[in-house]
């Protein structure tokens, strides 16, 4: 099934959505609204057998030029019969950035979204157990995100250093 | 880390479950090898309930990723999966190159090829003779360590550093590689198939090895597909995807190998996975260091892509002019606005770089796409059920490296 076919069918399916497809090099990609991003992800997953989540992640658009949004959240998808991929992504705007969760599809996101929701926090409804993964829980802010400066803001001070005579 | 232990008993106030415990494992503990924290639920020895704990290295490699620029992010990436970094350094690049649609000379794209082999062969035989030192088998350790001893000096040879090589750049490679560097690799081509035969001899039949790894974390192939296994996991499960074929990217197309299955899904199937595969690797290589062509190892200097040797920088003007566009830091590399996303086979599985490019040199976004990390969360599903003795297999035979899992 090559990128063709999967555009004629997508468009026939959704043809109310007009969803944006383009090409760069070898990817192909689909943008889809967020709003029907489970519908269209189990869509792809049923018919066009992308049965493998290859990577689930997101950007912060906060500063790029020409940017209409401010996330994108990004699925590659692999169909592993025959070695296929696809990009669908989604765009996102504050407050309250949601998503639903994938993890009914793929069980591959549950760790994926973990992680986008720690590092940006974009929340994922349905995801049996979103916690941060890689941040101490206490952890506030998202650091991922643009306005947030690459040196931190002072949370180093926060985590006291203990010593043996006082542990 | 204040994790709510609540949450790791399953249903503790039933008085049926009242006999579970908890058991910290971790995050100091020697068959984690790195920082890893489990915390498990116990029915005496058997595992009822896992909840992995991570981020103890955490260093914020992605958003580095932000404020360095093509070359200088390659000393970074080296450090995510330090047991195979030039595998890391390559795959950087290659999505660097894909962006600025780069085609690599053939020399370059042999001598990666080379490297990337050779860093897989590395990665296998620390995580073999590691997964069996973890299950009491300390002569095999010390066989693949010695054996591996010889590819850091490979990677000395070519580059001045044994663990951290930096060795690939935008469109080449820090230098050519010399007549030592050949022979070097032509003589571990012959060392390694006596420590191999060693290293099987001590491991394949052996009665312990085998009783505590066959039928352990067994991971089938619909589990393997759904929960985004790659690399040897999802090979020893039964998944067939191997990018060197898929997408043929360096100079695989060239070569003459075969991508390494098997159904079982268990520790001791992964096991042998990755020891086939490093008898495949020292195939390419065989292939490939007899057939390097000659030629320069960066591309054009006019292409604007690369930095030009220290000779022309300081006998030509083009060269200096260049190699001042590339260092300014508001000049560098001229990028199309695009996002690209691009892997390439790591030992542990697919590593793969999302780049989104807002036209200047430094990547306004570089996700990766880290192995060990979608691996580790296999990890409860595969444990659950098995006893405490068998964690260190499992953990073994999956091959996390904390700094990728963290990042």
């Amino acid at each position: 099934m090559s990128f063709a076919d999967i555009k004629e069918k997508l468009t026939a399916k959704f043809e109310k959505l007009n969803l944006e497809y383009s090409s760069f090099r070898d990817n192909d990609r689909v943008i889809v609204p967020p709003s029907d991003l489970f519908e269209i992800l189990s869509f792809l997953k049923t018919t066009f057998c992308f049965d493998m989540l290859i990577d689930l992640s997101a950007a912060d658009y906060l500063h790029l030029q020409g940017a209409t949004h401010r996330y994108g959240v990004w699925y590659a998808l692999l169909n592993v019969e025959n070695g296929e991929r696809l990009i669908v992504k989604t765009h996102l705007d504050d407050p309250d950035p949601r998503l639903p969760s994938m993890y009914d599809l793929w069980k591959g996101a549950d760790w994926m979204e973990r992680e986008v929701y720690d590092m940006y926090g974009i929340e994922f409804d349905g995801h049996p157990d979103l916690r941060r993964i890689l941040l101490p829980d206490e952890f506030v802010a998202f650091p991922l995100r643009k306005d947030y400066p690459l040196r931190g803001m002072g949370e180093r001070h926060n985590f006291q250093s203990v010593i043996r005579s006082e542990a | 880390m204040p994790l709510n232990l609540a949450d790791a008993i399953p249903e503790t106030s039933s008085p049926e479950r009242e006999f579970l415990w908890t058991l910290n494992f971790g995050p100091q503990h020697p068959a984690t090898h790195t920082t890893l924290r489990l915390i498990l639920t116990l029915d005496g020895e058997v595992v009822v309930h896992a909840i992995p704990d991570i981020g103890f290295l955490h260093s914020g490699f992605e958003k580095l990723g932000e404020h360095l620029d093509f070359n200088q992010y390659v000393t970074i990436v080296d450090r995510m999966n330090y047991i195979s970094p030039v595998s890391n350094e390559i795959s950087w690049h290659h999505a660097v190159e894909k962006l600025l649609d780069i085609d690599l000379t053939p020399r370059c794209k042999y001598i990666r090829t080379i490297f990337a082999e050779l860093m897989r062969i590395h990665d296998h035989l620390v995580c073999c003779g590691a997964a069996a030192l973890d299950l009491g088998a300390f002569t095999a350790f010390l066989y693949a360590f010695n054996l591996r001893e010889k590819i850091n000096d490979i990677s000395e040879v070519a580059s001045g550093q044994r663990f951290h090589p930096s060795y690939t750049r935008v469109g080449g490679l820090l230098c050519d590689v010399d007549d030592v560097w050949i022979t070097k690799v032509r003589a571990f081509i012959k060392l390694f198939y006596a420590a191999y035969a060693d290293l099987m001899k001590l491991l394949q039949r052996n009665r312990i090895f085998v009783d505590r790894t066959r039928g352990v974390g067994v991971l089938t192939k619909e589990e393997a597909i759904n929960r985004s296994a790659t690399g040897p996991i999802a090979r020893a499960s039964g998944v067939t995807r191997d990018l060197r074929k898929d997408q043929p990217y360096l100079a695989y197309k060239d070569f003459d190998f075969k991508v390494v299955c098997s159904t079982e899904g268990d520790c001791y199937a992964r096991f042998l996975v990755r020891m086939e595969e490093m008898v495949q690797s020292i195939k390419i290589i065989t292939q490939a260091i007899e057939n390097i062509p000659s030629g320069p190892i960066n591309i054009d200097v006019n292409s604007k892509f690369v930095v030009p040797n220290q000779m022309s920088v300081y006998r030509s003007i083009e060269g200096l002019i260049q190699h001042f566009e590339l260092h300014m830091t508001n000049r560098q590399w001229e990028t199309p606005k695009e996002e690209i996303y691009a892997a390439t086979e790591s030992p542990n599985g697919e590593l793969g770089f999302y780049i989104v490019s807002d036209g200047s040199g430094v990547a306004y976004r570089a996700r990766t796409r880290p192995p060990s990390f979608v691996h580790f969360s296999l990890f409860p599903h595969l444990i659950v059920g098995h006893q405490i003795s068998d964690i260190p297999a499992v953990l073994g035979s999956i091959n996390i490296i904390a700094a990728e899992l963290d990042r």
